[in-house]
């Protein structure tokens, strides 16, 4: 072998080494490659802005002037002494539970009659998820005509019953019921859905032996359906929660003013922060506002996702089904 | 479906059946149709004669006066941009990520995906003052950037497509093409991504209206000369409060784009949502 042979040989092995080495790298670092852009994002827009509201909360801080001195916990002091903060709370849950309850049951209703063996299965689906479409800003201004104070169809509707219109944008709880309104609008239909899919995860051997002995359609789905479906139910409520105490457009959108009405009936912890933050300019108390909230959704999300857990163990273990595929 | 016809689920339903389905159809039809009702009318006219059952000539003359008083057109195509932008990229970063949990393997692979699933429970949208603080800092508030960048990744998109890609995707094909000496990203490229795209669709569908009908970021960060359509819309309600038939009318315009969408995909939302059910 002459030297050239041997310096070309050697040259070509260092050559395959080295593609070797890219080649591990590749397989190695790829998966971090990929997955990165996702914890940056989350990382830079997401996390990073909900810890540094805890920053801003213990400071003086103006939206225009910008950072101040360090106060402390002044702003949580004033936030919760000043009534404002228990108001927007006890509405936020008020609208909650008003929108969340009802529209749990009666999706679950709506579930369970789309479940039936119908004739034009699609149609009926897409009937009730229509309302997904329109965004919540343009449901709470139909919904604003729908329920006007003078003119508006349903109080027209009372009065033709004869009996006293409802001050749906003076009173408490009749603006709440207004709002609730508004969400169960948009996310009845939906939630219908996702119940009909587990619904139709269900072994129908199941039924067909019940039926065998005896049962009839209201004990089956009260005695197989309902029981099955717990661990969905509890996730809509999961899910709900999150969203449910972040509502803003619907309140927002109540009026023209939108400060949650003129002595602040309707109110939400959002529209609360909003106004802190954009209206007194007080980014400081804004903060604590929000941190505050934080603190009592995740608060709920813990006690809930230990519930489920619970809850769809017992499920599991009585009786040890898995979602099939949907029809 | 099993063969057996006893009664109970495989029989066609009684008539109250479809009574009820009727009148949930009303419910979810009405009030749109009465945004039509109300902004098709003339508004004196509603003033003098009350409530009117038929739908008025003045569409077309409220939807004009709705364009002149509000940017209209541009918060169309904000909205389109916006939407189409934010689409693109949670489909792009979720398929990326759900291929690399779903697929390859790496250290901290369960405790990162966990990490994801874990983000969906916390409500981001709470950061909302120091992520105006950093909008301002970078000179974006007002500008469409400020409502792309933080959309750009959801981890709910991450989650769901690192589900669809567990079972869509046999292991067996990747470690063909990997023999053949195919780099990483190139048998992402031809088997990954084609394994994905029913996933991905179905990803930018519901990410796409979940942008478009979102307000609360955009309605802080956005001024009022460069809006998206709800953005506006609450413009139009601040400038025309007494006059229904002129907001109805603008509320009219706005819900055409995605009345539209469900038109021709409202099966494949139908789907999409009881899938995901299902998996999630």
């Amino acid at each position: 072998m002459t030297t050239a042979a041997v310096e070309v040989n050697a040259r070509s092995i260092r050559r395959i080494a080295l593609s070797h080495k890219l080649s591990r790298w590749d397989v190695r670092f790829s998966p971090y490659l990929y997955i990165s852009p996702f914890f940056l994002v989350f990382a830079v827009m997401g996390l990073f802005p909900l810890l540094y509201t805890a920053w801003v909360s213990v400071h003086d801080w103006n939206l225009i002037g910008g950072q101040g001195d360090f106060v402390g916990l002044e702003n949580f002091v004033t936030v919760l002494t000043q009534g404002y903060f228990w108001n927007a709370l006890r509405n936020t849950f008020s609208i909650f539970l008003l929108s969340s309850i009802p529209q749990i049951i009666v999706a679950l209703g709506i579930a369970a009659v789309l479940d039936f063996n119908l004739r034009g299965k699609t149609f009926w689906r897409m009937g009730v998820l229509l309302p997904y479409v329109v965004a919540p800003v343009a449901v709470a201004l139909i919904f604003n005509d729908l329920f006007g104070d003078k003119y508006g169809l349903i109080n027209s509707a009372i009065m033709g019953m004869g009996l006293e219109p409802v001050r749906w944008h003076v009173d408490v709880i009749p603006s709440h019921l207004a709002i609730a309104t508004m969400v169960n609008f948009r996310w009845t239909g939906y939630n219908a859905l996702i119940f009909l899919a587990a619904m139709q995860a269900v072994p129908r051997d199941y039924y067909e032996a019940a039926i065998i002995d005896g049962a009839n359609r209201w004990r089956t789905f009260r005695s197989i359906t309902l029981p099955l479906l717990r661990p969905i139910v509890i996730f809509v409520i999961l899910t709900s929660t999150i969203g449910g105490l972040q509502i803003f457009d619907e309140a927002r959108m109540f009026d023209q003013a939108g400060q949650g009405g003129a002595s602040r009936q309707w109110q939400t912890l959002t529209l609360y922060i909003y106004e802190l933050g954009w209206g007194q300019r007080n980014f400081g108390r804004a903060s604590a506002v929000a941190w505050l909230l934080f603190l009592i959704i995740i608060l709920i999300a813990v006690i809930n996702f230990l519930i489920t857990r619970r809850i769809a163990g017992t499920a599991d273990r009585k009786l040890r089904v898995r979602p099939k595929g949907i029809s | 479906m099993s063969k057996t016809i006893i009664g109970g689920h495989d029989r066609r339903p009684a008539l109250w059946v479809y009574g009820v389905l009727i009148a949930v159809l009303l419910g979810s039809a009405f009030p749109i149709w009465w945004s039509y009702l109300i902004g098709s009318q003339d508004a004196s006219a509603l003033n003098q004669n009350g409530m009117m059952w038929i739908p008025g000539g003045n569409f077309i003359a409220n939807a004009a006066t709705v364009i002149d008083s509000i940017p209209f057109w541009t918060a169309l195509g904000n909205s389109i941009i916006v939407s189409s932008a934010v689409s693109l990229s949670v489909v792009m970063f979720s398929t990326l990520a759900g291929y690399a949990f779903a697929k390859l393997k790496f250290r901290g692979r369960e405790g990162l995906l966990i990490f994801v699933i874990a983000t969906m429970a916390v409500p981001t949208q709470l950061g909302v003052v120091p992520l105006f603080i950093v909008m301002a800092k970078l000179g974006w508030t007002g500008s469409l950037w400020a409502v792309i960048a933080p959309a750009m990744v959801t981890a709910f998109g991450v989650f769901w497509m690192t589900q669809y890609l567990r079972d869509a995707l046999p292991d067996e094909l990747i470690e063909a093409v990997r023999m053949d000496g195919a780099s990483m990203i190139l048998s992402f490229w031809h088997i990954g991504l084609p394994a994905a795209r029913p996933a991905a669709a179905m990803l930018a569908l519901f990410t796409f209206i979940g942008t478009w009908t979102n307000f609360f970021w955009p309605f802080i960060v956005l001024g009022p000369g460069n809006p998206t359509l709800p953005v506006a819309l609450q413009q139009l309600q601040a400038a025309f409060y007494v006059d229904y038939s002129l907001v109805l009318a603008g509320v009219v315009l706005s819900i055409i784009p995605l009345i539209l969408v469900f038109i021709f995909l409202g099966k494949q939302l139908v789907a999409g949502i009881m899938q995901g059910a299902v998996k999630g």
